[in-house]
């Protein structure tokens, strides 16, 4: 059977929900930007008159300022957003249990089974009314047989509108649109693309199917089915909360980096922020992944697996620091860094141990975590902290953990 | 131009959990009751700018909506923000 799948995106998200909260601005160009002081200063979202100016999500500040003197730029307020973000899955759910959502702007309903409320067009038009009427935002929502398909349908006509993408249109809408408009295309692939002569979806999709597999591997068939419509994966049920596969956090620091040592600070507030939180979900995990940025903002990344579990503060942060030293030479000052962890198991897993391991020190540090976690709880963040994040306050003075409550989430 | 101006509120709650609004101090020393509430649903009101439940409530035979935003209450108020009111949020 056919399935009916939609795709809601709210429309410049953050913008719209400043908007609406502010009328003053409404007729204005509004950007959502970051904090300037802490050097978060870039364009979070904007509306569509901003975007007439040409003014681009994460841009400087100052460029978009260039572009468009007039543009006011409000600070963001996450716990609104989610607020409306949970707002909006309430209405969804009124139609199918079947919310996936991706990212807190975007949801894709299976409605396959909701006849009762009428079919996907009839449901999609209810929802976009619903949404302006109750939220005081609007929705694109994108119809189809296939969630790549109700994807691009959403984007496709913006704002407030609805893409029908049928089996007997796809070939009309989807297939002269540029590759890198699909889900998972991104700078890299479409580069590779261009240089196969594969610019838009129709080129990919009667590319044959062997040569994709040749030039990309096992991603050459989920570009096949992607472009195709073939992409047979369900959307899941909201309750089914998603397997977390790793737990992280990075940050753009108030001032560049320039030593071994600046770094080192930073990593222990990062993985501070990160084995607590592994800590609160019950985890313990083994591949240590970081990620670099420099002042000129090009970037690389780096993990490596660990001997052993862990969820000890101390080893996270060493591992950071010691992958760091061993991969960085210094060509330019840092602008940001995260830090990660994956490969996760519950923390009541078995550990073997080993002869020439001291076992018993790392016990007592995991008791040392459990118990600054107590106090951290109770007194705050900075109750308790590492010696080394006192040589320098201006760069430590920041709570991830607090301040970090929107983790982007991937398709797979 | 209307503003959105957070009210204090004398409300019921039955003991199926529902919330009955009875009076609303729409300024000091202005405590009206509210007669009867002829509408409850999730509405975004665009002029004061916030979203929540709407309630629709008769007051003194005038037809007034009051809305509830998480844990709070706002009407649309007639006239300019006055400066002293700056919303918190």
């Amino acid at each position: 059977m056919e399935r009916v799948i939609l795709h809601s995106d709210c429309n410049s998200f953050y913008a719209s929900v400043e908007c609406l909260h502010h009328p003053e601005i409404r007729n204005k160009p509004v950007a959502v930007g970051g904090d300037v002081e802490q050097r978060h200063g870039i364009i979070l979202a904007k509306n569509q008159l901003a975007k007439k100016y040409n003014v681009k999500t994460g841009e400087a500040l100052w460029e978009a300022k260039r572009k468009c003197p007039d543009l006011v730029i409000v600070p963001p307020h996450y716990h609104l957003y989610e607020r409306f973000s949970r707002m909006a899955r309430k209405i969804y759910m009124d139609y199918t249990d079947q919310v996936e959502p991706f990212g807190l702007d975007e949801c894709w309903l299976d409605v396959t089974g909701s006849a009762i409320k009428g079919d996907g067009m009839a449901i999609a038009k209810e929802i976009n009314n619903r949404i302006k009427y109750e939220l005081g935002i609007t929705v694109s929502i994108g119809v189809s047989y296939n969630k790549i398909f109700a994807k691009l349908g959403s984007d496709y006509k913006k704002p407030d509108a609805i893409t029908p993408i049928l089996k007997n249109n796809f070939k009309e809408i989807v297939w002269p649109l540029p590759a890198a408009d699909l889900l998972y295309v991104g700078r890299s692939t479409e580069r590779k693309l261009t240089s196969y002569g594969i610019h838009t979806i129709g080129d990919l999709a009667t590319t044959q199917e062997k040569y994709l597999q040749d030039w990309f591997g096992k991603w050459g068939e989920v570009l096949h089915s992607f472009s195709n419509g073939l992409d047979l994966s369900p959307v899941a049920t909201f309750d089914n909360q998603p397997v977390i596969k790793s737990i992280g956090n990075s940050t753009t620091t108030p001032r560049d980096l320039t030593t071994d040592e600046d770094v080192k600070i930073i990593f222990y507030v990062l993985a501070d922020s990160v084995a607590r939180r592994l800590r609160e979900q019950g985890f313990k995990g083994r591949i240590v992944s970081i990620s670099v940025r420099d002042n000129e903002l090009s970037s690389f990344t780096r993990q490596h697996a660990l001997g052993k579990y862990t969820n000890i503060t101390s080893e996270i942060a060493q591992e950071g620091t010691r992958l760091f030293v061993a991969n960085y030479r210094w060509q330019r000052p840092i602008r940001s860094i995260g830090i990660s962890i994956s490969d996760l198991v519950s923390d009541t897993t078995p550990t073997q141990t080993d002869l020439f391991f001291d076992e018993i020190s790392r016990e007592r540090r995991e008791r040392l975590d459990t118990a600054t976690d107590w106090l951290k709880h109770r007194f705050g963040t900075s109750t308790v902290q590492p010696a080394v994040l006192l040589a320098d306050r201006e760069l430590s003075g920041f709570d991830p953990k607090r301040d970090h409550t929107i983790h982007p989430v991937g398709y797979f | 131009m209307a503003y959105k101006k957070y009210v204090e509120m004398i409300v019921q709650y039955t003991e199926d959990g529902n919330i009955v609004p009875l009076a609303v101090r729409w300024a000091p020393g202005e405590l009206y009751e509210i007669d009867r509430v002829t509408d409850i649903r999730p509405c975004a009101s665009m002029k004061a700018g916030g979203a929540g439940i709407r309630y629709t409530c008769m007051v003194q035979g005038h037809e007034k909506y009051i809305w509830l935003e998480e844990n709070r209450w706002f009407v649309e108020a007639k006239g300019d923000k006055l400066n002293t009111e700056q919303d918190a949020g």
